[in-house]
């Protein structure tokens, strides 16, 4: 082995190494860039009032988006009551009934439904709640983005079960513990922690929609004091300043981007908390 | 090593155990009886007749008939696939859990059918108790829970459990159960097992995967146990079967060579197929 060999080796190995890192770097770039945005755009309108008033009508400025922080709340709650008990026994079927013929068509199901573009599921629900109900509605819009949480919950559920070992469902069997109790309180409680990151995770993915709530929600530049009437969300109000010809309201779409990044943000350090202490469980 | 267990409620009552004479003896079946064992009871705790099971296509076991004495340790030896596991899977109805699972034969339990159309699994299980290979403590739960959750999941209150390790872990009960060594958690799921009152104990080589010390512990518990329940114990290790077995069967193919008491198995075998295994000349 020559010395110019080796020297031609070190170099391809420095070569192909700085081009990874030079990628690398660039699958985190945009969410630095997105966050140095948004974060030198809307910290200006971000202050007490921003999360204590309403928005004030055209040509006043100043108001916040104090409803539509409550909006999204409420529709995150709503959506929670739909998707979470479909998406979780949904899951548990899948996992603890594994047997079944059916479950590879619910499992292909639930991989295409996640691949469903937003404003379709808007469509849908417009056509069996919106229509039906006569008139936008918080319930509208909260089954909405409920339907779409289900499958990711579904599927995550499915996955956590899946690790939970073997032994433990056949140590509670041979207890004489009925097949219901085991899942419930054996399996499902092994795999809680698991089951609420794909819980939460779901939840930060259907906290940004927007598309779905222009047919649903529709918007409110007021409290909603009824979930019958139309309800505005963070994502809607982002949507309807951005595109208004106000600089005050432009200034508040930054603001109000801002916050729902952080709150998106917030929910995935709690996914991360989670896990880790799952992770820790595992290798005691 | 002290086992004393205080539960709120008696689940077995001695009532619900049919009369002894509803045991048809059958014909041909082995039976462990020899002068050097006198049965201490008159009802084996299992008769086991003509026992097959399938899985799917595949015939793991061949029409196996014996009888297992009550209060006394019978082990079941032979080499890796003979069908020692899916034997012992069988008396608590465990291996129908595997969905292609069928069996045809007959297991009685102090003489009553455990296949019969009217017992549900769940009954069986709570009658015959097991223990795995791998130990398998609830993580979820504390050192205390994992030994009354068979009680507690089965609808019993209980106002105190004292367990097989108890001496070592009173101080501790509400510690993770997985914070115990490997052979304590083996320890608790022989407590767990147990405080649920089986009549009968299956131990699926319940020390295999432990330390000799640890072993030793656990046989040790057997010997005591033995005393209070029926134990039928698959294991590897022969030295082991001969060290705390009354009857030892030896399976092979999914057929039943020998049934004998352990001291005639292990000293002078009917057949030259047990001689060759219990010497080490295969398997």
């Amino acid at each position: 082995m020559t010395s110019a060999n080796h020297r031609w080796r070190r170099f391809k190995n420095g070569l192909m190494q700085s081009v990874t890192l030079t990628c690398a770097i660039l699958v985190i770039a945009p969410l630095v860039l997105v966050f140095s945005h948004l974060i030198t755009s809307g910290i200006g309108a971000v202050n007490w009032d921003f999360f204590t008033k309403l928005p004030k009508p055209v040509g006043e400025t100043g108001g916040g988006m104090a409803n539509a922080i409550v909006g999204t709340v409420v529709l995150l709650g709503i959506a929670s009551l739909v998707g979470v008990p479909v998406g979780v026994l949904g899951g548990v079927y899948l996992s603890e009934y594994s047997f079944s013929r059916l479950n590879v068509w619910i499992r292909f199901a639930a991989d295409v439904l996640n691949g469903v573009p937003s404003i379709i599921w808007g469509m849908v629900v417009y056509a069996l709640v919106v229509l039906p109900m006569k008139g936008f509605s918080a319930w509208a819009g909260g089954i909405v983005l409920g339907m779409m949480m289900i499958p990711l919950i579904t599927r995550t559920t499915e996955e956590v079960l899946q690790l939970v070992p073997n032994g433990y469902r056949e140590a509670a069997l041979a207890l004489g513990i009925a097949q219901w109790r085991t899942i419930i309180q054996i399996v499902v409680r092994t795999a809680l922690k698991g089951i609420a990151t794909g819980v939460l995770l779901s939840l930060a993915r259907v906290a940004g929609e927007t598309a779905p709530l222009l047919f649903t929600a529709l918007g409110n530049s007021n409290w909603n004091r009824n979930l019958s009437d139309p309800i505005t969300a963070l994502p809607l109000q982002i949507f309807s300043y951005a595109i208004s010809p106000y600089d005050d309201w432009h200034r508040q779409a930054w603001a109000g981007a801002l916050v729902l990044l952080l709150l998106i943000t917030f929910i995935n350090v709690g996914v991360r908390v989670l896990t880790r202490d799952r992770f820790q469980q595992s290798t005691r | 090593m002290s086992l004393t267990m205080t539960t709120g409620e008696e689940t077995n009552s001695p009532a619900a155990r049919p009369e002894p004479g509803s045991v048809p003896v059958r014909a041909g079946a082995p039976t462990a009886r020899d002068a050097a064992a006198a049965p201490r009871t008159a009802v084996p705790a299992l008769a086991i007749w003509r026992l097959s099971v399938y899985f799917g296509a595949n015939q793991v076991l061949k029409k196996v008939s014996l009888e297992i004495e009550a209060r006394a340790v019978t082990a079941i030896i032979g080499p890796s696939g003979c069908g020692k596991s899916t034997f012992l899977r069988s008396i608590n109805r465990m291996h129908e859990l595997v969905p292609e699972a069928r069996m045809e034969g007959e297991i009685r339990l102090f003489g009553q059918d455990i296949y019969s159309r009217q017992v549900e699994p769940v009954v069986v299980r709570r009658r015959v108790g097991m223990v795995f290979q791998k130990s398998n403590p609830f993580p979820t739960m504390s050192i205390a829970d994992n030994v009354t959750v068979g009680l507690r999941l089965n609808g019993v209150r209980t106002r105190s459990v004292m367990a097989a390790l108890w001496d070592e872990v009173k101080d501790r009960l509400n510690a993770p159960a997985i914070s115990l060594s490997g052979g304590q958690q083996q320890r608790l799921c022989i407590a767990r097992a147990l405080a649920v009152q089986p009549e009968v104990l299956l131990m699926d080589e319940p020390a295999s995967a432990l330390d000799p010390l640890a072993t030793a512990k656990i046989e040790d518990l057997i010997l005591e146990l033995k005393k209070d329940f029926t134990i039928v114990i698959v294991t590897h290790n022969m030295q082991q079967a001969a060290r705390i077995s009354d009857f030892t069967a030896f399976l092979y193919l999914g057929e039943l060579v020998e049934f004998d008491v352990t001291r005639k198995i292990f000293t002078s075998p009917a057949r030259k197929q047990t001689e060759d295994y219990v010497t080490g000349r295969f398997g």
